[in-house]
């Protein structure tokens, strides 16, 4: 298949691990941000190819392991009404809040609904009208523009009844706020193709210089990967702290400029609370002033939510890159896909579900 | 001298039953309109000579030897999609759950739990679909049962089908038989039903030439039985797919399974999908494949005759049943590396980005 069997064909692959090999002469520590990746490295298995010298750790990125709880409760709490059709990505649905997930509200009743793109989601309201329909704005940069189109739409249609109960956050916050924390250990960052491609990479230079930190925009694919990888032991053999764009075939430096002046249109930086991390500053988006009417958290009056979570998972420190998921007490023995405790165990993007379903279970590191 | 006489056998009305465009509460009744449904929209579909007695159960004579049995209830939604039907599937399942027990299919039941308000045309349509894979299958449907359920309390139809199968002297399938050093061999690519469904659900419909696999396999069976009687182990990988298949299989049998991917067969359009909506084909369901645990010194013989068969055109030698890692499945992946796979938790579901 054209388009990926070239970014899997093993000979190339071989011909980047022996470059890692030689590039390297002393441990390091490299985080991949971004959930997708976390994905395409267990399931291909590409952790197991690289020299001992290198630990990858597995990032925050992945938008469903860092929705909170208590946004969580408060989607579970607007599906559950009557009269609401609750719209969701697929793997949003399984996430555990305090009491129950989406599933649940689904079983006893509710009408929740999976969609594929935000906009399915502004039909269903323009055949429903007398339902208020509601969809679970989730994601990094790279789905914002997407759901910031469907407000335009919504509001193109003159839609009332369409609603967006908005959960964004962004990569480079995350990044200053991994970097910032005294338990650090990440030496180098694999920063998120996708979000690269909507964004371009201009706000990493300023957090490569202050941290000096090399951070290198990757893409998905086992040699983008390796490539990444590569690039990122040079940088810190040499002692180079560089911004590189190894996804030159997608990234652009200044990004999509149609795709961010739509989320600027619609969206405006706020604070965000991280589930297992804690708040970090204008780490997410809200809907400006002008989409205030769509802004499901506004429109629903849930009351107040005492967000539970389980005193076993260790989400924070694996999303933070500080434990590995297979550290964590818990994990395969309370916490499984199927019983999870916590979002990391949920999405197939996060680590800890990525580590049980590929098997790196017996990982020694 | 040649006989005039116009001849009435097999002949069935084709009008449908106008007066009734829906399924109503009434049709089963047990009534009049109860009979009238089953008289104007199964007995002409499914006719044959066990069925036509009517009486309260059908009276076989399948002959001797050891008999397979199976059940299985078909819930799918759309009702109609890309490659077949719920009454293909109801069909098709059974057959091939028979299939998969070395046994010859002879006899299907099919029960159906109609919702009220189901177009007729749906229904009569749905019950053609099912003549047509039984005549392809062989088998004949010689007993039934109807209910309708309010509306609102079910999705169209339901629809459970059972089946009798005679299983010839001399084959003896079962997972137990899996050793260390069998072949293991699909019949061909993979994946195919559970996009072509996803393909036409609302909300997540995408424009596809995917269609579903669905199809009966007794008489590719009959092929590789004939090429070696002594196959140890058939299964057809439906929902869970073929991850979740090997991993019973695995477990079932005490030995470790290895595979190697680039040798499992996914049509590009399906890997397309797939990437796109984030699922691993090996664990989208199949309706028409089966994979087969062949002693190795078979494998080359098995694998032709299912070449030569039309639904084994593209079967592909997946792997080999190993002693090391008993129960385990793992997969040498494209780039070399190896990792396990898993039984699948849940259902798939779409990802986010």
């Amino acid at each position: 298949m054209k388009f990926v069997d070239e970014y899997r064909d093993r000979a190339t692959v071989e011909t980047l691990t022996t470059a890692i090999r030689s590039a390297v002469s002393r441990p390091w520590t490299i985080m991949e941000i971004c959930g997708g990746q976390t994905h395409a490295i267990v399931k291909h298995g590409i952790d197991r190819l690289l020299p001992e010298e290198i630990t990858l750790v597995h990032g925050p990125g992945c938008p469903v392991c860092v929705t909170s709880v208590e946004l969580i409760d408060r989607a579970v709490a607007i599906a559950a009404r009557k009269g609401v059709i609750f719209t969701s990505f697929g793997d949003m649905l399984r996430v555990p809040g305090s009491s129950r997930d989406l599933l649940g509200v689904k079983a006893t009743g509710g009408d929740v609904r999976i969609v594929y793109s935000p906009l399915d989601a502004v039909a269903l309201a323009a055949k429903n009208p007398d339902r208020s329909v509601v969809f679970f704005a989730v994601g990094f940069e790279t789905t914002a523009p997407a759901n910031a189109m469907a407000a335009v739409q919504a509001r193109k249609l003159g839609l009332t009844n369409f609603f967006l109960l908005t959960a964004h956050v962004l990569v480079p916050p995350a990044i200053a706020a991994i970097l910032g924390s005294p338990s650090n250990r990440v030496q180098a960052f694999l920063a998120a193709g996708h979000v690269c491609t909507v964004m371009g990479y201009e706000e990493y230079l300023p957090l490569a210089e202050r941290f000096r930190t090399p951070i290198v925009v990757t893409g998905f694919e086992p040699v983008d990967i390796l490539h990444g990888i590569l690039l990122a032991v040079r940088q810190l053999e040499e002692g180079r702290a560089d911004v590189e764009n190894q996804y030159a075939r997608v990234v652009r430096r200044e990004g999509n400029a149609g795709a961010r002046a739509v989320i600027a249109q619609v969206f405006e930086p706020s604070d965000r609370t991280w589930r297992g991390i804690g708040t970090i500053p204008m780490s997410g988006y809200r809907l400006r002033p002008a989409f205030a009417s769509m802004d499901a958290e506004q429109h629903f009056d849930v009351g107040h939510l005492e967000a539970r979570e389980s005193p076993l998972c260790i989400a924070g420190s694996v999303l933070q890159g500080i434990r590995k998921p297979h550290e964590c007490p818990a994990f395969g023995r309370e916490c499984t896909p199927e019983r999870p405790l916590g979002a990391p165990m949920v999405s197939s993007e996060g680590a800890c579900a990525a580590y049980y379903r590929y098997g790196a279970l017996n990982h020694g590191r | 001298m040649a006989d005039e006489t116009p001849s009435f056998d097999g002949f069935s009305c084709p009008l449908p039953i106008d007066r009734y465009p829906h399924v109503l509460l009434a049709h089963g009744g047990g009534g009049k309109l109860t009979h009238e449904l089953i008289e104007r929209v199964f007995v002409p579909a499914f006719r044959n000579d066990d069925l036509a007695p009517m009486h309260d159960g059908a009276v076989l004579s399948p002959g001797t030897g050891r008999l397979a049995f199976t059940t299985d209830a078909y819930v799918v939604h759309p009702l109609f999609f890309p490659g077949g039907s719920i009454g293909d599937l109801a069909v098709c399942g059974t057959v091939n759950d028979l299939a998969m027990c070395g046994a010859t299919p002879r006899y299907l039941s099919a029960a159906f739990v109609i919702e009220e308000g189901l177009a007729m045309a749906d229904l009569q349509r749905i019950a053609a679909d099912m003549r047509r894979a039984a005549d392809r299958a062989g088998v004949t449907i010689v007993t039934g049962d109807t209910k309708v359920v309010d509306r609102g309390k079910g999705d169209g139809v339901f629809i459970t089908t059972s089946g009798i199968g005679v299983i010839p002297a001399g084959v003896d399938i079962r997972p137990t038989n899996m050793i260390p050093g069998d072949v293991l061999i699909v019949n061909g690519p993979i994946a195919q039903h559970g996009i072509a469904i996803m393909s036409v659900r609302e909300g997540l419909s995408f424009d596809t030439q995917i269609v579903s696999d669905t199809a009966p396999l007794n008489s590719l069976v009959a092929a590789m039985l004939a090429a070696c009687p002594a196959l140890h182990v058939l299964r057809d990988p439906t929902r869970g797919g073929v991850a979740s298949t090997l991993n019973e299989l695995a477990a079932q049998s005490g030995t470790g399974i290895e595979l190697e991917e680039t040798s499992i067969p996914v049509d590009d359009e399906v890997r397309g999908a797939c990437e796109i909506l984030g699922f691993d084909p090996l664990y989208v369901a199949n309706e028409g494949k089966l994979i087969a645990a062949v002693p190795a010194p078979s494998a080359d013989a098995v694998l032709a005759a299912m070449r030569a068969h039309p639904l084994g055109a593209q079967a592909a030698v997946i792997g080999r049943v190993v002693s090391d890692h008993p129960s385990v499945v793992t997969l040498r992946s494209s780039i070399g590396s190896m990792r396990i796979v898993d039984m699948l938790s849940g259902e798939q579901l779409p990802r986010i980005c």
